[in-house]
């Protein structure tokens, strides 16, 4: 940051910059690069999970809403229950 | 080795043929044999760009369909003989470019030029996606404004996809040609800098074109900037750019008309 724009902070170019790279993530996920967003994270976040605990497969939601506003990235996994507990 | 080289951007108006027509005649300068291909069919204006519209005979898609030989169709320029120029139809419809027909004249100028440029129109529908179809590379022309980045992402994102070269596995070689700056705005961060429509886009840049009104006068008078007034800013920034593109080290700078604070401000290397 340099002198000019610590006195002038209301520049409109940081506005552009930061608007576009927000666009174009989301633009970039449905057109080209990766196709398949939900799949994949779905893949890598059941990955992380099974370290830890066992999950099945058809356990875990994903489910990615785009909204003009805001997006939401809803993740859902059932852990089944111990086993100390069932019995 | 011929190369075919799409000049392309999404957005109308950044300056795709300014910069097709400002590029040929600094390769052709420099002694390249160099034809330029309009692919805006219905809407051509590189013939009155480069100062040849009374000299249209035949056009583009009469040689894809063989009512013309190429060399028929071929305009060579009046000051620079190893620069030719290739005109679209204003007449016909751009469904009339098939891909067959195009990817034959491609081969035909590979033939007998070293640069076959094709300036695309703007859009994404089938006069862009021809022009790119056959490219080895792209000069994505880019304004420092929202609409042209976004419009530029989409378009880098069609050259991975619908490239014959991508097609094939290859990988098109992009380059980001960043046209009408103004270093003084954005460095008051009034528009957008080199850098971040760098990380933006992330496509190694070829050259920054100022912002100068030495390119409407170049058009006004029907002549490449480069050609026109060759030691304009422009001008001399459209030079170091088709330098890079015949893979030389230049020195990014963006040059200036007047004696201003700003030129010298960028030395950074074009990758």
């Amino acid at each position: 940051m340099n002198l000019l724009s610590f006195f002038n902070r209301r520049t409109s170019a940081p506005v552009a910059r930061e608007r576009l790279q927000i666009l174009l993530a989301h633009e970039r996920g449905v057109v080209g690069g990766k196709p398949d967003l939900v799949a994949q994270l779905r893949e890598e976040i059941l990955a992380v999970v099974r370290r830890h605990v066992m999950v099945d497969q058809d356990n875990v939601q994903v489910k990615m809403n785009r909204d003009a506003d805001i997006s939401t990235l809803e993740i859902e996994i059932e852990i089944p229950a111990p086993v100390a507990a069932r019995a | 080795m011929a190369k075919v080289l799409v000049v392309t951007s999404g957005k109308g108006g950044v300056g795709k043929t300014t910069s097709s027509a400002a590029l040929g005649a600094a390769l052709a300068h420099g002694g390249d044999k160099v034809v330029v291909i309009d692919f805006d069919v219905g809407l051509r204006n590189l013939d009155l760009v480069m100062g040849a519209e009374r000299r249209v005979v035949f056009d583009l898609i009469n040689v894809v369909q063989g009512d013309a030989k190429l060399n028929q169709a071929l305009i060579r320029d009046k000051r620079l003989e190893n620069l030719s120029l290739l005109p679209a139809s204003q007449t016909r419809d751009k469904d009339a470019l098939t891909e067959e027909g195009v990817a034959r004249v491609l081969d035909e100028l590979r033939q007998k030029f070293d640069w076959i440029i094709c300036d695309s129109p703007a859009g994404i529908e089938r006069g862009a996606t021809m022009a790119m179809r056959h490219a080895d590379v792209a000069v994505v022309v880019t304004n420092p404004e929202v609409s042209s980045v976004r419009d530029s992402d989409r378009i880098i994102g069609l050259l991975d996809s619908k490239t014959e070269l991508a097609e094939k596995g290859g990988r098109i070689e992009k380059h980001l040609l960043l046209t009408r700056y103004d270093p003084v705005r954005a460095e008051r961060g009034e528009m957008l800098k080199v850098e971040d429509v760098l990380e933006i886009l992330s496509i190694p840049l070829i050259g920054i074109i100022p912002e100068s009104e030495e390119v409407l006068r170049a058009s006004n008078v029907g002549s490449p900037v480069t050609l026109n007034n060759p030691a304009s800013a422009p001008g001399r920034a459209y030079f170091d750019a088709a330098r890079r593109l015949k893979g030389e080290t230049v020195e990014l700078t963006i040059p200036t008309d007047k004696k201003g604070l700003f030129g010298k401000l960028f030395g950074r290397r074009a990758a």
